[in-house]
């Protein structure tokens, strides 16, 4: 009779996707690369967000635009024809990316010393929250049509989300959207969250995320 | 929605541990979830069983599942108090600064083996 030995793990599942993300944030402090995750629901208008924001930010700074989904390159074309490196990455069904996934990416693009790396990840409010990815920073694109319940919905990815930008304002009046109510329920999750109200179509709001995003960038750069 | 992914770390994690302690066969592998940990068991089975029967080292491998309670901390009045009943409202004080404690895990606890 076979002996059956029981091995005890103690180990979280997390622990070396946790690990791995601590040790590719390092590299990129050492390489003064700042990696921004973006995170939202299918549709939220991330992919014109980045167009937008991006053509303001690409003067002053190297940028590279990494597009997560589950299939095809449309997301990687509309970006590299705004004139920004970009890459597709394919999650092959996976419906999040994870740190090793993320770093695979970064050393498949056409060079090192980029300011300003944007991880666009699946569309999608669950699973890329619970998975870090070694951004520096969790961005949530949350759009007017959603509805301002969404951090109801959704705690975890409004917990993660250190920035937090409201977008398609343009159409806030034939929408029950309440910015007043969005902002607390954003707050509730995370109270030190950065909130922007945006129009990425006709750029209402963008100049004032692209100078946070330019402030933040030369601070992660300049910082020890 | 994660639950494939999640299986995929729990049997690299798995085999690890199988190959430092030179183990034939992974009879069984005893995890704990958390209450709000936004896994849904009868997913992560279905993907478990799909997963290990890939392989002669977990084939037919058990998984079972035990549930760690979710608590939350209120910052107000300083108690602890069961969040999936409660939410992010404390139930004594009613304030909203509260925090989540544990319950979000997914932890391997142990594996049972040949």
């Amino acid at each position: 009779m076979d002996k059956i030995r029981v091995i005890e793990v103690k180990e979280s599942v997390f622990k070396n996707n946790n690990e791995h993300a601590a040790l590719l944030r390092k590299k990129l402090k050492e390489r003064g690369t700042y990696l921004l995750n973006v995170m939202s629901s299918p549709g939220s208008g991330k992919t014109t967000t980045l167009v937008n924001v991006l053509g303001r930010l690409k003067e002053r700074f190297n940028i590279a635009v990494m597009e997560a989904d589950i299939d095809s390159d449309v997301d990687a074309r509309t970006i590299a024809n705004s004139g920004i490196d970009s890459i597709q990455l394919h999650t092959g069904g996976m419906c999040h990316l994870d740190a090793s996934m993320t770093e695979q990416g970064i050393d498949n693009l056409n060079n090192k010393n980029y300011d300003l790396i944007i991880l666009e990840n699946v569309g999608n409010l669950v699973c890329p929250a619970e998975f870090d990815t070694g951004s520096i920073k969790n961005m949530n694109i949350l759009s007017v049509p959603e509805g301002d319940d969404k951090p109801l919905k959704y705690p975890l990815m409004f917990e993660v989300c250190d920035l937090v930008v409201i977008n398609k304002i343009d159409v806030l009046p034939y929408f029950d959207f309440d910015v007043e109510k969005a902002k607390a329920n954003i707050l509730m999750r995370n109270k030190n969250a950065k909130i922007f109200l945006i129009s990425a179509k006709t750029g209402e709001g963008v100049p004032e995320l692209v100078e946070y995003l330019a402030n933040e960038i030369i601070r992660f750069k300049t910082e020890e | 929605m994660h639950e494939l992914g999640i299986v995929f770390y729990i049997l690299d994690d798995v085999k690890k541990v199988a190959l430092e302690n030179n183990v034939e066969h992974v009879n069984s592998v005893t995890i704990e979830v958390g209450e709000v940990s936004t896994i849904i068991p009868e997913y992560l089975l279905d993907c478990w069983n799909w997963a290990t029967n890939k392989n002669e080292l977990t084939k037919n491998c058990k998984l079972k599942i035990e549930t760690i309670k979710a608590f939350s901390y209120c910052e107000t009045c300083k108690t602890e108090f069961e969040t999936v009943k409660n939410g992010k409202t404390c139930p004594k004080c009613g304030g909203s600064h509260t925090y989540l404690v544990k319950g979000d895990e997914i932890n391997i606890k142990e594996i049972e083996v040949i």
